[in-house]
């Protein structure tokens, strides 16, 4: 059960600590720093885009990051099948990447929020949420201003159809306006999935839940 | 002799805040007039901001010497030793004037210029607290100023990755024209690896890192030592403009850079910038410094020595290096993508010279520019002692609950979730306790200890008696450290007062000072950082004085943590502390009967009792006894028992004590006191201990349903009180936008 894992660190990443720590903790194998401006990625059976301000959100967040020198490498792996997990600021750069489809916009109440909501799995079918149950509701913090997912409406039919909606906001929580209450999405292939909520930090009983263990213990199960 | 080309007029002196004594100490120390640039750079270092020089006199008596303290007042910060090699350093600092000319980018660089003085010292920063007083709510600017200086704390502490894990908040007329932004750090690092700003060593390369210079700021310091009047929107070109991106590429490159074993000694650039750091830095190590500004980075192009000298660019830093690491050091900033330029060196003759474009700008003695900078004493009238108010005396209201209903949402009472809701309080995954608990708790990385954090003052306290509320807000801090489990270990101060120049405004001082000073030692609460911000002042009224207590906690083990929510129905409520019924100064006096010029004593502060009862709770707390803890405060008993409920979803049923008026029970403010719960069957135990200990503990009540209820009064719905303690935020904010 040992999982080569690697968080990718842009200047201006602030959860890659959070991340580095989550991933040692769950997997029991410590995970490699990956830094922005190296070309090629190691052997890794998961890459994890971290939450943070990459370049500050200065043009749009997740823009630059985007166009960064690491980039060919991660789409290419992903082209070979890496599991690829992008959380907040990382969903965002996958999607500026054309990694995942849509945007993410401004919340919808125009302010930054910092809360804990509740997470319905729409698809547990998949490589990052099969250690849940389909429908199940999970406690999880979110923490951004710019979670607000958007997509034209042919693609939305796609995700929905084609069942690459892995992650809802439930119960009256989404925090950001989000469409149809997404909350995560994958990639056709489904090893490319994008989240705005803090898995990460929601894996001890200090973080008030241990909800967001199995998001993590899915992946390491996938790849096994 | 140095070519001036600049007139030094007495209008020029004045515009500089200089005082005509001052000037001819100026003239004395340097026997020629100075050149425009010199002028600055005294205007720099000799303004209130930076030389301290009407409180210094009474700082000296504060206690700042303890068994954990490894460094006092002096530094960037303060630092205290937790154990297993480990220390907390930190601090806090106003940014009152900046956030009412620009309340976003005031309040943002509020929070990078203390994250740097963190950091500085070697510590990765692992939480940020603030302590905000905005005017009252129906004056035009103030949802303006709430708006801008909760979202720029945000923006900030958000970016950088700090978590924001608590503070307070108030609303009051006296900050109508100028309010209050009191921003802490702390941050953690190893004992054998802290930095400090004392250059040493002759002919050593002082070295420029960070952000580009530029004319932003220019002035800053100066202006936050004035007061402010209707001229006040033409200084928006002094506040700094924050860019947190850059802060957290510094902070990553600094500690780097400090690990690599390249550094002799680092300085942030924050007030009076350039000139500030390099003075500083020399002064201490009794060392002359020279600069040359044609190597400074900058951001605009002609920039002239002045400019370069006064500006308050963000996000800079100052460092000795060791000459045979220069390319190492160098290389880690390319890899941050930061600017690092070596721009002068260490001298040994004591003299600040600068130079721009080969000419001597500057000469001036270092030491009489640094610590020691004019001093005063200043006279100080203080106000006669209050007398206090009898429960008798303090008219009774029968509806008692929608007194409770009321006072829930009243602007200084509700919850401030809607504020913390734009802080990202749980980045770095340590948050134990969040914002909304009595003390913020955060987890020492890989535990089990942890740390907490609590931010404490009632200025109306402060206003009626400086000595009895400059002793109440020290309590009150370590109170709520002590109501989580923390051992209280040290604090920082804030002390925001209006102009030191009135005798009266001094009394409040000096009276706060004493107040402070007897609690802390009384309490082994020494002082080890702080700031004091002056001439909070508008068109000549000043504010309630305000002396913002910061204090640190610790907690053997994060686990054991206590948390001020209920836990289950029928576990028995107990108060710990006696309950007078002081209702002097009280929210009840002030809000609810609307008398707002009482003038009556606050409570008053046995801090021996203060003590007593806290030192019991927390062996309670870390026996595991206990289920739930808070401190009793603004509002007193019934509120402290609501706050509990609502954050629980669980209610209460209340018997008062009939010794006392129910209106004094209920809403007296005494200090020294904790409601706690238990399980039934520890509750005889418990009142042994404390009986034996001699601790007033009494019963009051017990838990379970969704009301509270209080003999013989109606039951009061907590989805209602929960709807009017969380309503008045957000509405008040969003009747803004609709305008």
């Amino acid at each position: 059960m040992s999982m080569k894992s690697g968080v990718v660190v842009f200047p201006g990443s602030n959860r890659e600590r959070d991340m580095l720590y989550a991933l040692e903790n769950i997997t029991g194998a410590k995970p490699q720093a990956i830094w922005h401006a190296d070309t090629e990625l190691p052997d890794l059976d998961l890459v994890v885009l971290c939450g943070g301000f990459s370049y500050g959100d200065y043009l749009r967040t997740g823009a630059i990051a985007a166009r960064g020198h690491i980039m060919p490498a991660i789409a290419k792996a992903a082209d070979k099948g890496v599991r690829i997990l992008g959380i907040c600021n990382g969903f965002q750069i996958l999607c500026e990447a054309g990694l995942l489809p849509g945007v993410l916009m401004r919340n919808a109440g125009l302010k930054f929020v910092c809360k804990e909501v509740k997470l319905e799995v729409a698809n547990a079918d998949t490589d990052f949420t099969r250690k849940y149950k389909r429908g199940e509701v999970w406690r999880c913090p979110v923490a951004h201003g710019d979670g607000n997912y958007f997509t034209d409406p042919e693609t939305l039919k796609r995700l929905e159809g084609e069942g690459r909606v892995g992650l809802r906001y439930a119960e009256g929580t989404n925090p950001n306006g989000s469409l149809n209450d997404i909350a995560g999405i994958l990639n056709e292939r489904g090893n490319v999935f994008g989240m705005m909520p803090h898995p990460e930090n929601m894996i001890e009983p200090m973080n008030g839940a241990t909800d967001g263990r199995a998001l993590f213990e899915s992946v390491l199960e996938a790849v096994a | 002799m140095i070519p001036n080309d600049v007139a030094i007029t007495p209008e020029l002196i004045s515009e500089h805040g200089l005082k005509p004594d001052e000037y001819q100490r100026i003239l004395d120390l340097i026997g020629r007039e100075p050149t425009l640039t010199e002028l600055g750079i005294f205007s720099a270092m000799w303004n209130e901001h930076c030389s301290y020089k009407s409180s210094k006199k009474w700082l000296r008596t504060l206690p700042t010497t303890g068994p954990r303290v490894i460094c006092g007042p002096g530094e960037n910060a303060g630092v205290v030793d937790i154990g297993d090699g480990q220390a907390i350093i930190f601090k806090m600092e106003s940014h009152n004037h900046p956030s009412y000319i620009e309340p976003h980018e005031g309040a943002a660089t509020g929070v990078g210029g203390i994250l740097r003085d963190v950091f500085t010292m070697g510590a990765r920063p692992i939480a940020a607290l603030n302590a905000l007083r905005f005017g009252e709510p129906d004056h035009p600017r103030t949802r303006h100023i709430v708006s801008g200086v909760v979202a720029g704390i945000g923006g900030y502490g958000n970016s950088f990755g700090v978590p924001t894990v608590g503070g307070e908040v108030n609303f009051d007329p006296s900050y109508n024209g100028n309010c209050l932004v009191n921003a802490f750090a702390a941050g953690l690092a190893d004992t054998d690896k802290i930095f400090y700003s004392e250059a040493k060593g002759v002919g050593l390369p002082l070295v420029y890192l960070g952000s580009k210079t530029g004319r932003d700021g220019i002035h800053g310091a100066t202006m936050a030592s004035a007061e402010f009047d209707e001229d006040t929107e033409e200084k928006r070109p002094t506040v700094q403009i924050g860019d947190p991106f850059s802060e957290k590429l510094l902070l990553e490159a600094c500690l780097e850079l400090m690990a690599s074993g390249a550094v002799i000694a680092i300085q942030d650039m924050g007030a009076a910038g350039l000139t500030c750091s390099a003075v500083e830095m020399g002064a201490k190590g009794d060392l002359g410094v020279e600069l040359d500004l044609d190597k400074v980075p900058c951001r605009e192009e002609g920039m002239t020595a002045y400019e370069m000298m006064l500006s308050e660019s963000q996000e800079r830093m100052l460092m000795v290096l060791d000459p045979a690491r220069e390319r190492d050091a160098e290389a880690i900033f390319v890899k941050w993508g930061l600017d690092f330029a070596v721009v002068g060196r260490t001298t040994d003759d004591l003299r600040f010279r600068i130079r721009r474009h080969g000419q001597v700008m500057a000469d001036l003695p270092i030491k009489d520019l640094g610590d020691q900078a004019p001093e005063y004493d200043r006279p100080f009238v203080k106000a006669d002692r209050p007398k206090p108010l009898s429960p008798a005396d303090v008219p009774a209201r029968n509806d008692i609950s929608d007194v409770l209903v009321k006072m829930l949402g009243l602007p200084d009472m509700c919850s401030r979730r809607w504020i913390w809701e734009q802080y990202d309080h749980l980045i770095q995954g340590n948050t134990a306790i969040g914002p909304g608990g009595d003390a913020a708790v955060v987890r020492v990385e890989q535990g089990p200890k942890g740390l907490a954090f609590s931010l404490d003052v009632s200025p109306r306290y402060c206003a009626a008696d400086p000595l009895e509320g400059g002793k109440q807000a020290v309590a009150e801090c370590w109170r709520n450290l002590t109501s989580v489990g923390a051992e209280p270990l040290a604090v920082t101060d804030n002390l925001n007062f209006g102009n030191p120049e009135k005798p009266e405004i001094m009394g409040q001082f000096v009276g706060c000072i004493e107040g402070i000073g007897e609690a802390c030692r009384a309490l082994d609460f020494p002082v080890v950082s702080g700031n004091v911000s002056l001439y909070n002042e508008t068109n000549g009224k000043g504010i309630l004085p305000t002396p913002a207590i910061g204090g640190v906690g610790l907690l053997p083990d994060v686990s054991a943590r206590a948390t001020i929510a209920f836990k289950a129905a029928g576990e028995a409520i107990l108060l710990v502390g006696e309950t007078k019924g002081h209702l002097g100064q009280s929210i009840y006096v002030r809000d609810i009967l609307g008398k707002t010029d009482d003038r009556s004593a606050p409570p008053p502060v046995d801090l021996g009792l203060e003590r007593r009862n806290g030192d019991f709770v927390r062996d309670e707390i870390r026996a595991g006894n206990l289920t739930a803890v808070h401190d009793i405060s603004d509002g007193g008993l019934f509120v402290a028992v609501a706050e509990m409920a609502m954050a629980a979803g669980i209610g209460a049923s209340l018997t008062p004590d009939t010794a006392l008026p129910l209106h004094a029970w209920a809403f007296g403010e005494d200090q020294a006191r904790y409601l706690v719960t238990l399980l039934e069957k520890d509750v005889a135990a418990f009142l042994e201990r404390a009986g034996k200990a001699a601790i007033p503990a009494a019963r009051i009540g017990t838990t379970g349903g969704d009301e509270l209820t209080l003999n013989g009064a109606i039951p009061i719905s907590l989805a209602g009180i929960k709807a009017v303690h969380e309503g008045w935020l957000p509405a008040y904010m969003a009747a803004g936008a609709e305008l």
